[in-house]
């Protein structure tokens, strides 16, 4: 079908419109999108190399999509607690642009 | 056939180490609005320990001169760090004095301080335990354990019940002293990478047959632990920590500061810097030296301007023990003799002064020489005793003061004329701001009416205070027990910094 | 019976010890009985060792308990020595000193101090008898320093007045620059000779075995190790003597109590450092350079004093610098040999010159604490027995025949003259001048002081007229007993000439001068006796002219003082007199102030500014400085810590492929 190098290219150019998102946008909920974005680059990553090496890979011969289904798991669950975080600082101080949630700021 | 006794053997070392710990531990289930079983708990548990400290006395043998009375088991193995105790010659009579002067402190506190009086004396208490833990451990990793457990209840007694800028003072106190032992500790850590145990007779043998460390490896190593204990001596130019220590403490911290906790400090050059690294130390010898000739003239010309009497004391004290940490460095027997009798008696000498002005402050709220002078006539007893305080401390022959600063200053004038000359002009400048001081204090006419109805000295403490001066006129006339307790191990010490 | 020793010293420390607790439980009695009965009874254990000695010639010792005793290296012990000198010290210090003690019970009655006064009176008298029997150098610092004490809290006795605790504090200090010196020579003795008993000091082997070494020392180059160890002891007795350069704290001691002033600042502890210069004398001996050094020191602070003495007003003052004098005499004497002396001088000026200051004490005592002769005059009529013997103490001192002080001086200026002229030393002709002169002086002032007091007009306070009385009791047998033994103390030591035996230095077994022994022996008796009364004839006629002179300007007519003062340089001498040389003024500005403003602004510069400020606070400043500005780079911007965080994966994953590929070159 489609070459090891193609769909590489594609996981790097949907991390980087991941990475772009999560630096550059302000809104809460735009930046959890870009990072699932950003998780799914990885997935399709880890799924092409699963298939190319499937019979030499250390991991194993499903090792790639075992893989990515951990991360998918994983990223529900992030997607979850970020998610409700977002609903706390919502009702509590009625913002989610990053720019004004910096109370940390020293 | 007659059985065997069992030889009874308690480990006193660990006794006297561990009592006054394990008294704070039961003070802490006591009621804290219970202040009276709180004070006579805590006396007479620093009784209890001074009696084990007497015991450990009578099981001392003068005629021998290495460690003693040793207590050794195997504490965190895969480290190899030991629980390692023992005294010899250098160490028991520093024992001895913080055994002595705590219940006279506990005493003094009695009514001093009333606010937080549980956690207080808790603290005092494990301070004792600290202090005695330091002078006994032999085991590298003990010893940092202890001297760094002193600090946080020293740090406590300031930043809480202290004067007004107590805060600056307990700060300056802690971060000075931190730096200090923190450089140690990472010594420590080298010279264990290095020689392989944190045992001090063992080091000491392993360090002495096998040359392991180099000049510049020994150069840095004896920096770093000298620079410890130079701060807590407080040796020129590091002693501006004290005054203002001294100054905001309440008394009895004062008291347990300069009577015991300064001697940390000479201590550990004695007991670590000199005969770990004695190359070193005699590379730097001359500027040690002159650092500790500075000192004795220096903290005496300061000592002469202050108009507050803590302060002056506390630069007396810099002073003092310029004297000592100048014997330190040029060792024989009577320098080194004379060093650790000088710690004890500016222990007593001094301790008594601060214990009397705490007394005086009680009264009157104000430490500032100007707001004093006539007293002699509305107080008596205390200007007797305050004058034999103040006399031992100048050092007047047939008082204890005097026999350490002769030995001192003669070892060194046999060996370095110029250095002995230069120190002995301490003497004189002793005499001038010591009486100086009393003049304006005691004497001259009664210029403040709130100063005539001052009370003179109660009973109780009559009671404390009489003990220093059966002390001081003890040493000052009859040394010969403690020279002879000393001697043996002094003779293998010098011995062994000479080979 | 034996005698122990310990009890001369101990029975006056137990005086102090029940005086001192339980004097203000119990009346004034109880305290005269204990702290005048305790130093009696040691006269008397003085005097049963004295006969002791005389009819059996065996010196008294205890052998005590070891005091700074470091086996092999440093043995010090505390133990006494009673020989020949030690116990005539004893007896004058006991004997003077009870009759002191007799007499403050009538000066000091109802002094709210009164057991405190006692109590430190009995004090000084058992470090007084420390000092004198110490075996050891370092014994005899222990009773060095307690006078010293002593002299300190008696001088501010009376502390609500500024003016007298500075006194004190200044002899104590002065003192103490003075025991510096003293304790250096103990080092040098301790180091060479190995200990510091009296006899091994003492020791011809000992010292001549020495004699060789020699120290380098900064700016002397180099001085033998005898010669300096000499020049530290004597400096440290200037100190405690008062002479040249330390004399200055003697007459501002004269702010304490009239007795104290005689006892402690007349008879006895000002002449402690001839007292060690005797007790040492072999050790002296071997070093002729600082003996030269010594008498010349001696003479001037004689000349020194006596010229002050001429400008005071103060009764006690003039006394005081009086006694700087004759301490001065007493050094030149041992300057130039003459030990014994010295020692006879010691004696004579005990009895006289307490009498002297008991008599002024009378004379305060009875005019209600008034001190300045301007005030006086004419008291003769009222006090004539209080004339009487401060007059015979005045002529005593002015070296009158056969009174006490005409044997002693005689003495001495004839040491002066035997090595000055009869063996040729320059310098000790120089001294002797200048010694000799002062005899005349001393004659003079002394002879004004009685002048002032107790003769002509009187110019007593209004208020105090028909005030002024004898005072009776204890003062007058104090005074009677002290004027018999200035009267007769000179025949203790009659020179041979004149048909004694000199039974004093004999019995001390002190050198009469440098001729008697060693090098200049070979006069023949005949030329030693015809200088002898040679010098005798010229020391009485100076003396002689003196008291004329006096006479003739303050007892008979003014006619010659006013010609004299109405000159300018009379005149201006005069207020140089008065105003001390402007010693005083030169101590503070040269050492006191300068000293004072150095320390102030060290601990400014030192303390406040370059540690506190720079390097303390500095430090901290610069943590806080360093925090504060990393602090800005937390923002609290989420996106920007993960700008950071992923160009920092970046720089690592760079540098973690650079290494693989540097393995990989490989």
């Amino acid at each position: 079908m489609f070459s090891l190098p193609a769909l590489l290219y594609l996981s790097a150019l949907l991390f980087s419109v991941g990475t772009y998102g999560v630096l550059a946008r302000r809104n809460i909920l735009v930046v959890l999108m870009s990072l699932e974005l950003m998780l799914n680059a990885v997935n399709i990553a880890l799924v092409s190399f699963g298939r190319v090496h499937a019979l030499t890979a250390f991991a194993g011969e499903h090792g790639g999509q075992i893989f990515t289904l951990m991360v998918l798991a994983v990223a529900a669950a992030e997607a979850a607690i970020g998610l409700s975080l977002l609903l706390v600082i919502w009702r509590r101080w009625n913002t989610i642009d990053l720019r004004q949630l910096c109370r940390l700021n020293g | 056939m007659i059985p065997e006794l069992p030889s009874f053997n308690l480990p006193v070392l660990t006794l006297v180490t561990l009592t006054p710990a394990i008294g704070a531990l039961l003070l802490s289930l006591v009621d804290r609005n219970n202040k009276a079983l709180l004070r006579q708990g805590s006396l007479m548990i620093s009784c209890l320990t001074l009696l084990f400290s007497l015991l450990m006395v009578a099981n001392f043998d003068n005629s021998v001169g290495t460690m003693q009375l040793e207590e050794s088991h195997s504490w965190i193995e895969s480290l190899g760090i030991n629980y390692h105790l023992g005294v010899d010659g250098i160490s028991i009579l520093l024992v001895l004095l913080t055994c002595f002067s705590m219940p006279l402190v506990f005493l003094s506190t009695w009514k001093a301080i009333d606010d937080r009086v549980k956690e207080f004396h808790i603290a005092l208490l494990l301070l004792q335990t600290g202090m005695i833990g330091a002078f006994v451990s032999l085991d590298l990793i003990l010893f940092y354990l202890f001297y760094e457990a002193m600090l946080i209840p020293m740090y406590l007694i300031i930043g809480i019940w202290g004067g007004r800028e107590r805060v600056y003072a307990a700060l300056k106190f802690f971060i000075y002293t931190m730096v200090g032992s923190l450089m140690m500790f990472l010594a420590i850590l080298y010279l264990y990478q290095h020689a392989g145990t944190f045992d001090l007779p063992l080091l000491l043998e392993r360090l002495r047959t096998t040359h392991l460390l180099d000049a510049n490896q020994q150069f840095w190593l004896f920096s770093a632990f000298t620079l410890s204990f130079a701060i807590k001596v407080p040796l020129f130019p590091f002693h501006t920590w004290l005054p203002d220590a001294h100054v905001q403490a309440p008394t009895a911290g004062s008291v347990v500061l300069a009577g015991v906790l300064l001697k940390m400090g000479t201590y550990g050059l004695l007991r670590f810097s000199i005969p770990l690294f004695h190359d070193a130390a005699f590379n730097l010898q001359p500027l040690m030296c002159w650092l500790a000739v500075i000192g004795i003239i220096f903290g005496a010309c300061m000592a002469l301007v202050q108009n507050d009497i803590k302060k002056l004391i506390a630069y007396s004290s810099v002073s003092h023990l310029g004297f000592v940490v100048l014997a330190c460095f040029i060792p024989n027997v009577e320098t080194i003799t004379g060093a650790i009798l000088q710690m004890v008696n500016h222990g007593l000498s001094t301790g008594m002064l601060f214990l009397m002005i705490g007394i005086i402050y009680e009264r009157r709220h104000t430490r500032e020489l100007a707001d004093y002078g006539g007293l002699a006539k509305v107080i008596p007893l205390f200007t007797i005793f305050f004058l034999i305080a103040v006399l031992s401390s100048i050092g007047l022959p047939g008082l204890n003061g005097f026999i350490g600063e002769f030995l001192i200053l003669y070892g060194v004038f046999k060996v370095f004329p110029l250095w002995g000359v230069l120190a002995s002009t301490g003497v004189v400048l002793g005499a001038l701001y010591m009486l100086n001081m009393v003049k304006k204090f005691l004497f001259g006419p009664l210029v403040h009416a709130e100063n005539r109805n001052v009370a003179d000295l109660s009973p109780r403490e009559i009671l404390y205070l009489l003990p220093f001066v059966v002390m001081m006129v003890w040493i000052g006339l009859y040394p010969a027990p403690l020279i002879n307790m000393v001697k043996p191990t002094l003779s293998l010490y010098v011995e062994m910094l000479k080979s | 019976m034996d005698i122990n020793l310990l009890w001369i010293p101990l029975l006056p420390f137990l005086g102090f010890l029940i005086n001192g607790m339980l004097g203000n439980r119990f009346g004034n009695k109880f305290v005269n009985a204990i702290a005048c009965g305790l130093p009696i009874l040691s006269f008397a254990i003085s005097y049963a060792a004295w006969s002791r000695l005389i009819s059996e010639g065996t010196e008294l010792h205890w052998n005590g308990f070891p005091w700074i005793w470091i086996e092999g290296l440093v043995e010090i012990p505390f133990a006494l020595h009673l020989d020949g000198i030690a116990a005539v010290m004893c007896m004058v210090i006991t004997g003077v000193g009870s009759l002191i003690h007799l007499y403050s019970i009538g000066y000091m009655k109802g002094d709210p101090g009164y057991h405190r006064y006692f109590a430190y009176l009995n004090l000084f008298t058992t470090f007084m008898l420390i000092l004198v029997l110490g075996d050891n150098l370092l014994l005899m610092f222990i009773g060095w320093e307690g006078v010293g004490l002593c002299s300190y809290l008696l001088i501010g006795f009376w502390y609500e007045e500024d003016a007298n605790c500075a006194a004190g504090k200044k002899a104590f200090i002065m003192n103490r620059v003075g025991d510096f010196a003293f304790l250096l020579g103990i080092f040098l003795c301790l180091a060479h000779f190995g200990s510091l008993d009296m006899s091994t000091l003492t020791d011809a082997t000992a010292i001549s075995a020495l004699s060789a070494e020699t120290l380098s020392v900064p700016l002397l180059g180099s001085v033998s190790v005898i010669s300096m160890i000499v020049l530290l002891l004597f400096i440290g007795a200037t100190g405690k003597s008062a002479q040249i350069p330390l004399y200055v704290w003697l007459p501002d001691a004269m702010a304490g109590p009239t007795p104290v002033s005689a006892l402690i600042h007349a008879a006895t502890m000002v002449t402690s450092g001839v007292y060690l210069c005797c007790r040492l004398m072999p050790l002296f001996e071997a070093a002729p350079a600082i003996l030269a050094i010594i008498a010349g020191i001696g003479a001037c602070t004689a000349l020194l004093a006596a010229l002050i003495a001429f400008g005071q007003n103060d009764i006690k003052k003039v006394l005081a610098y009086s006694t700087v004098s004759q301490l001065g005499y007493m050094f030149f004497a041992i300057g130039v040999g003459a030990f014994s002396a010295a020692f006879f001088h010691v004696v004579t000026h005990a009895f006289f010159k307490a009498l002297l200051f008991l008599g002024s004490g009378s004379v305060i005592h009875a005019m209600h604490h008034e001190q300045d002769m301007r005030k006086m005059g004419g008291l003769r009529k009222q006090l004539p027995f209080t004339h009487l013997t401060f007059l015979i103490g005045t002529l005593a001192i002015a070296g009158v025949p056969p009174l006490a002080g005409f044997f002693s001086k005689d003495e001495i200026l004839f040491a002066g003259y035997q090595q000055g002229f009869l063996m040729g030393v320059d310098s000790a002709a120089l001294f002797w001048g200048i010694s000799f002169l002062t005899a005349g002086m001393t004659a003079f002032y002394m002879i004004r002081c009685v002048a002032l007091t107790f003769w002509g007009e009187s110019r007593v306070d209004s208020s105090l007229e028909g005030k002024v009385h004898e005072p009776g009791g204890w003062i007058g047998f104090a005074l009677f007993m002290l004027a018999v033994a200035s009267i007769v103390g000179g025949f203790l030591n009659v020179p041979e000439f004149l048909g004694g035996h000199a039974t004093l230095g004999h019995f001390t077994g002190l050198h009469g001068s440098a001729a008697s022994h060693g090098a200049a022996a070979s006069f023949s008796p005949e030329d030693l006796h015809a200088a002898e009364w040679k010098s005798m004839f010229l020391s009485l006629a100076v003396a002689g002219s003196g008291l004329l002179l006096a006479y003739y300007c303050y007892g008979k007519g003014h006619a010659l003082r006013t010609r004299f003062t109405g000159s300018g340089v009379g005149r201006w001498l005069g207020r140089l007199s008065h105003r001390k040389f402007y010693v005083d003024e030169f101590y503070a500005t040269v050492f006191v102030r300068p000293f004072e403003t150095i320390s102030h602004l060290l601990f400014i510069l030192i303390d406040r500014i370059l540690i506190d400020g720079i390097l303390v606070s500095g430090s901290a400043l610069l943590t806080r400085g360093l925090g504060n500005w990393f602090r800005k780079m937390q923002t609290g911007f989420i996106p920007g810590y993960l700008l950071t965080f992923g160009c920092g994966v970046l720089l690592l994953i760079y540098m973690m492929l650079s290494l693989i590929q540097q393995g990989g070159a490989q």
